[in-house]
């Protein structure tokens, strides 16, 4: 048992700093600090970047493009890439269509797909809720029937995350409803410019626009792109759900939020001294650092551990509830710290290029947004609730 | 002991809810924070026809209510609808002029001839009334003021704004400070949009004014001033969470999955069931505040809406699901109001440290 970093692992820490030093320009990490809202280009060139050194795909077996690292490096990755400002990664083909792809997809689909992943070619999005089935999944409509060669699609899909970026979607579709509603689900992937799609916009509570409607009004999808077997797409989603947990508790997001807090917590003046002195911030503060360290060994266990892979499913909801519960109690903290000043909201001041004076300290603008957006976390990706449900019914039979 | 809000505070109560419901729907309230000045002014003037800025004052004021419970009574109802209007600026405005005997521009205020926006706060002091760092000297015929003010709530539509400033002592000293009526031209002042759809600006001050402008010293009239702010507020904040929990509530009851209510479920209900007291709780704090004149009373209730505001605001947007992040729907619009007024006139961890001060000092 120990639980320092070997002298590899610290070796490699250097290394992805260098590459970050070197790879990640100061322009694009100051929009990632300052919560500046980044443009697909921004983000699609952090993936081209990655890529061009092979770490886009660091969870990917090594024959596709992976990087064969240890939990431990990619931890150390995700933590180096956060604190450099690097922009998130975006989930939905790397992380969530691949591994479908790897264990389900045909020869040539994982011939055809996966390096257009990699090389950007194609922006996947994610078609599984509707409003009719959020909490409750497998009772989509979408519906997909067979004619001939293709399969006609209608219905809809909602909260769908850049779809207004991408040119393909991943889709759970309806292909029977004989039998359990899970019966009857299909893996579908599906372009985005084929004639009958619609996408509009779904504007969030504080301004944003990251998340979409998609109307599908009799869309020919060709037959070649279900995944897989007919009916057995609930089988593939819930395989992906129990197996991809990289990321899922957000760590080093996390850990790089509690350093910024820290930081301007010693430049908040109070009466007595300053921001990080008051008893009551401290406490606060103190209760979510132990909880976030905690849960890093906790993200480092399951992932290393083969032991622990039996219990992947309920391990990675208590994942993503307290992962998503911590990173709450950060924006919370940092939108307390920054008192009367959390309540200018001035339009444009997140648009690359605004140089009007900020209204409070520098690191103002972002900062109740972010607590704001950030209350879908706890229901988008299987609600908390969910999760509960899963721990309550794997782990204690109830 | 009585309970009851009276025959008056009822009608004022029901004719408030009835006009906002009949002209100012969430819709319109966002339309209207877009842009400047955050709020429609014909509503304005058909709030002051129905008496309720001069609700606020007292007869000697000039009104014909300024009872603790016709605060709440007024602000509880804006909290309902989320009303969006300069209420609580001038309110806070209003008390400082009364209380340095300015009749004449309390009366302007209560016809609905002047808007007046409380300047008090700055940069450096967080939400500690104490703080003041504009300077104020004296010269001859007058005064000339120098610094700057934060987040003046309907700072940018203002014809007045009430200003303080220190002519003596350290940044925390609450002696050697002086108000001042500063008309709107002698500021420069910057307006923006809050993020729960309110107005407010930063104001830049370097100014001469005639020795008339001065209203003595300030802090007697802050504290007052701020105390009937603190408690508008807190009222506003009872109002809102019950609107919210009562949208939450319908959600429960009509959204189904898994073949059911969503309300059906054990886990929500008793979550619900938490709100439910919890509110009943914070309505008891602001009420004890209201009737007991009590600054201790005052910092329990503040502290207690910051508590259970964002307790209903957070279960709210849960409860709701993905719906509960939209700008379309109302609710997420209340959780955003709720959030926010906590970070008003003190937040809950610094009315704690000023409860627990005056339960020492008792």
């Amino acid at each position: 048992m120990d639980l320092n970093y070997s002298a590899e692992e610290q070796k490699f820490r250097d290394e992805v700093r260098a590459f970050l030093a070197a790879e990640l320009s100061p322009r694009l990490s100051h929009k990632v600090k300052n919560g500046l809202r980044l443009t697909r280009e921004d983000m699609q060139g952090w993936h081209d970047t990655l890529n061009r050194r092979g770490w886009l795909a660091d969870s990917w077996p090594v024959e596709w493009g992976g990087t064969g690292w240890t939990p431990v490096q990619r931890q150390i990755f995700e933590d180096e890439s956060c604190a450099a400002g690097a922009p998130r990664i975006v989930p939905f083909g790397l992380k969530m269509l691949a591994p479908v792809l790897f264990k389900f997809g045909s020869e040539a689909q994982k011939r055809y797909y996966l390096p257009r992943i990699l090389d950007g070619s194609d922006w996947w999005c994610q078609g599984y809720s509707e409003p009719g089935a959020g909490s409750d999944l497998a009772s989509l409509k979408t519906r997909a029937v067979r004619d001939g060669d293709h399969y006609i699609v209608n219905g809809q899909k909602t909260w769908t995350t850049l779809g207004h970026y991408a040119n393909k979607m991943f889709c759970l579709v309806r292909t029977s409803t004989e039998g359990k509603p899970q019966e009857g689900i299909s893996f579908l992937l599906i372009d985005m410019d084929a004639p009958g799609i619609t996408v509009r916009p779904i504007i969030l509570l504080e301004g944003t626009h990251e998340v979409n409607e998609v109307f599908f009004d009799n869309v020919r999808v060709p037959v070649e792109n279900l995944v897989g077997e007919e009916n057995q797409g609930w089988t593939y989603a819930k395989y992906l759900l129990t197996h991809e947990r990289t990321n899922i508790a957000g760590i080093g997001f996390s850990r790089e939020t509690m350093a910024h807090l820290k930081v301007v917590s010693r430049e908040i003046r109070t009466r007595d001294g300053v921001l990080a002195d008051d008893p009551q911030f401290a406490l606060r503060l103190a209760r979510i650092e132990m909880e976030l360290e905690a849960l890093a060994l906790t993200n480092l266990r399951l992932l290393s551990d083969p032991a622990a892979a039996a219990m992947a499913g309920p391990m990675s909801s208590m994942l993503k509830i307290k992962g998503t519960e911590i990173r709450q109690a950060l924006d919370d903290l940092l939108r307390r710290a920054l008192g009367p000043h959390a309540l200018p909201f001035v339009p444009g001041a997140l648009e690359e290029g605004y140089n009007a004076e900020p209204i409070g300290p520098s690191w103002a603008a972002p900062v109740a947004r972010d607590y704001f957006n950030h209350r879908k976390i706890t229901i988008f990706g299987g609600s908390n609730e969910v999760q509960r449900g899963i721990i309550t019914k794997t782990l204690m039979g109830l | 002991m009585d309970f009851s809000l009276g025959a008056e505070r009822m009608m004022l109560r029901d004719s408030l809810s009835r006009w906002l419901a009949d002209h100012h729907d969430i819709r319109t309230r966002n339309r209207l924070a877009a842009s400047e000045p955050g709020f429609d002014r014909g509503h304005w003037a058909a709030l002051v026809e129905l008496g309720v800025v001069g609700a606020l004052f007292t007869e000697a004021e000039g009104g014909f209510g300024g009872d603790p419970f016709d605060v709440t009574t007024v602000f509880e109802v804006v909290g309902r609808a989320l009303y969006a209007g300069p209420l609580l600026a001038n309110l806070m405005a209003g008390r400082m002029l009364a209380g340095a005997g300015r009749t004449d521009e309390l009366a302007a205020i209560i016809a609905g001839e002047k808007l007046a926006a409380l300047a008090h706060f700055e940069h450096d002091g967080r939400y500690d009334p104490d703080h003041t760092a504009t300077t104020v000297t004296a010269v001859p015929g007058g005064w000339h003021l120098r610094g700057a003010k934060t987040v003046v709530l309907n700072g940018d539509s203002a014809d007045w704004l009430i200003v303080t400033a220190r002519q003596s002592g350290d940044a925390w000293d609450r002696a050697g400070r002086l108000a001042f009526v500063v008309p709107a031209d002698a500021v420069s002042r910057r307006g923006y949009p809050t993020i729960d759809g309110l107005r407010a600006a930063e104001l830049r001050i370097d100014t001469t004014l005639p020795a008339s402008a001065c209203l003595g010293e300030a802090t007697p009239l802050l504290d007052v001033a701020l105390a009937v702010g603190t408690l508008a507020v807190s009222a506003e904040a009872v109002g809102a969470m019950e609107v919210l929990r009562d949208m939450t509530v319908e959600y429960l009851r009509t959204r189904k999955q898994f073949g059911r209510p969503i309300g059906s479920f054990q886990a929500l209900q008793h979550r619900m069931a938490t709100i439910y007291t919890e509110i009943e709780q914070a309505r008891s704090a602001v009420l004890l505040a209201a009737g007991t004149n009590s600054a201790k009373a005052l910092a329990g209730a503040k502290a207690m809406v910051g508590r259970i505001g964002q307790l209903v605001a957070e279960e709210a947007i849960q409860m709701h699901g993905g719906i509960g992040m939209t700008w379309e729907l109302d609710a997420p619009h209340y959780a955003k109001r709720l959030i926010m007024i906590d970070h008003q006139l003190g937040d809950v961890d610094y009315h704690m440290a000023r409860y627990i001060a005056l339960s020492r000092a008792a």
